[in-house]
């Protein structure tokens, strides 16, 4: 029973990293999946290499999402933006550690179309950029 | 564990008809399937029916005069009248084969409303609906300049009807209401409603997607001028579903698609429509679908309406009480006296989602999410919930199951149990 939620996701569900707000942000950016509530509000401070210096992030929603988020912000500290942009479906799955169907996979996604979106100006959900 | 009255039906002989329900979700792990109200199991009885017109009478209909067209004919001419007799209706002129009750309410909303409905004019709905009786509506006032008002649901769950009388006025022209909730279980007073929309001069709608699978229905004794169901929630395959309508508003209403079968008689200037009920019914239909439903009545029939009422008031009884027991789950919906079998519920601490989830992992089929209910959970204040929905194959012990496996996965989540 216990696979999908490994200890990792739970460990990130129970007591995730950077979440908060930063006040100022370069990059602010918020969405949300309304079919189930989940929502994601990401804050990233960069400097003049476009580097991430700081990140934040905050929400609510299920336990894949919120961890997804936590491990994420976690992932890209330290990552310029051009290092980050293929960041891609594979890559979320591969740091959850665990396989999705296709509506648990827009809770794992859901935090890195926000950053795409924010960082990027892409809106479509990643995977479905080529649709 | 609990004993079921004698005189309540036997699920356990009853499921063994249902062979869906006969197979493990992983190994050693049984379904157990409490999803009846996103869609309902189907008895040996519909498959063999449906299987048995592809077999032996696979025919187009109405036209042809060889013996497999008046087989499949007569079939599917009988399967309408089983449907007008287990509703109720007087004719089975009133009977109109649609493909769902979402199509049927867009029938009314483009036949019926583009015609009646006009700028100024008002709608009245509930808090209560499933967006397939709230969409078609909101399109249609969009389009003819007319007002949507909405019942709203009081701290009961329940339809507040001291705001009935204030919400219905000369400018209203439909009501629109929904038998059972699909998130709820509130069953809607629907007589009393009903009166009182016609008292006011207004036409009503009933949604039976949830109410006609498991509670014995009279639309003609109800007086509804409208009411729609899906063949796939009450045992029926998917594909087909009914729009019942009173007669004298049927032949009076312009056609909703169009093209062969609708017709008497066409010229390359125009057409002469059919008569009831095949006006609505253009081109070829869901033959077998449409026999499939007519077994669906025939099985559940044979089992009793007030039967499976009786027994889902039982089961639900019990089950809200079972997980009444559970600290930090929070069922809604009004007392078991005045609902049905659907079972909407939060656990402190789970998304839907990962609750839905680890359920599933104990061979539980449930559903999470907003229901096709919006603005409902707008009202409960909640994004999403749980939904276990309960019919006339479930047992006891299923019951028991769901709060075995809730307080499971409570545990797995390090969240207090009992």
């Amino acid at each position: 029973m216990e696979k999908l939620y490994r200890e990792l996701i739970l460990d990130h569900y129970r007591d995730p990293r950077n979440k908060g707000r930063l006040d100022p942000a370069d990059i602010s950016y918020e969405d949300d999946n309304p079919l189930c509530g989940d929502q994601i509000h990401l804050d990233l401070r960069l400097d003049e290499d476009n580097r991430v210096v700081e990140v934040a992030w905050d929400g609510q929603g299920c336990a894949i999402s919120m961890a997804s988020a936590s491990i994420l912000c976690e992932e890209i500290q330290g990552k310029t933006l051009d290092e980050l942009r293929h960041l891609g479906k594979d890559d979320i799955l591969g740091m959850l550690g665990i396989e999705l169907g296709p509506v648990r996979l827009k809770c794992a996604l859901l935090s890195l179309k926000v950053l795409k979106a924010g960082a990027y100006g892409l809106t479509a959900w990643p995977g479905k950029e080529g649709d | 564990m609990f004993n079921q009255p004698a005189e309540l039906l036997d699920a356990h002989t009853i499921r063994e008809d249902f062979v869906a329900l006969n197979q493990e979700i992983f190994p050693g792990v049984p379904l157990v399937y409490l999803d009846s109200a996103a869609t309902s199991q189907k008895p040996s009885a519909v498959l063999e029916a449906i299987s048995h017109y592809y077999r032996r009478n696979n025919a187009n209909i109405h036209r042809g005069i060889h013996t497999l067209a008046e087989r499949a004919t007569q079939d599917y001419e009988n399967a309408r009248k089983k449907v007008a007799s287990f509703i109720g209706a007087k004719s089975s002129k009133e009977i109109i084969f649609v493909r769902n009750a979402t199509e049927g309410i867009n029938l009314v909303a483009q036949s019926w409303g583009r015609s009646n409905i006009g700028p100024g004019d008002e709608i009245l709905l509930t808090e209560l609906e499933h967006h397939s009786n709230l969409v078609p509506w909101q399109l249609l006032a969009q389009e003819k300049g007319a007002t949507i008002r909405y019942l709203p649901v009081d701290g009961d769950c329940c339809l507040d009807l001291s705001q009935y009388a204030g919400l219905m006025n000369a400018r209203t022209k439909l009501l629109a209401f929904t038998g059972m909730s699909n998130v709820l279980g509130t069953i809607s007073p629907a007589r009393e409603m009903i009166e009182m929309a016609h008292a006011a001069g207004a036409l009503v709608l009933v949604d039976g997607a949830q109410s006609v699978p498991h509670m014995p229905t009279d639309a003609a004794d109800l007086d509804a001028d409208f009411m729609v169901f899906s063949g796939h929630k009450m045992c029926g395959p998917t594909g087909i579903g009914v729009l019942y309508g009173k007669r004298a508003l049927l032949e009076v209403m312009p056609p909703f698609l169009a093209g062969g079968d609708m017709v008497r008689r066409v010229t390359l200037q125009g057409a002469e429509w059919n008569d009831l009920p095949w006006k609505f019914e253009a081109g070829t239909p869901n033959i077998a679908q449409a026999i499939g439903l007519g077994a669906a009545v025939d099985y559940l029939r044979a089992v009793g309406m007030e039967r499976i009422a009786a027994y889902e008031h039982a089961i639900v009884g019990y089950a809200l009480e079972a997980l009444s027991e559970l600290k930090g789950v929070t069922t809604l919906g009004p007392p078991a006296a005045k609902r049905g079998a659907a079972i909407a519920f939060t656990v402190d601490g789970m998304h839907p989602h990962d609750i839905a989830e680890l359920l599933n992992r104990e061979g539980l089929a449930v559903r999470a999410g907003h229901h096709c209910a919006m603005p409902l959970h707008q009202k409960l204040g909640l994004p999403a919930t749980t939904r276990a929905s309960f019919y006339l194959y479930n047992t006891f012990d299923e019951a028991d199951k769901l709060v075995v496996a809730l307080h499971k996965a409570q545990k797995l989540f390090g969240l207090a149990g009992w």
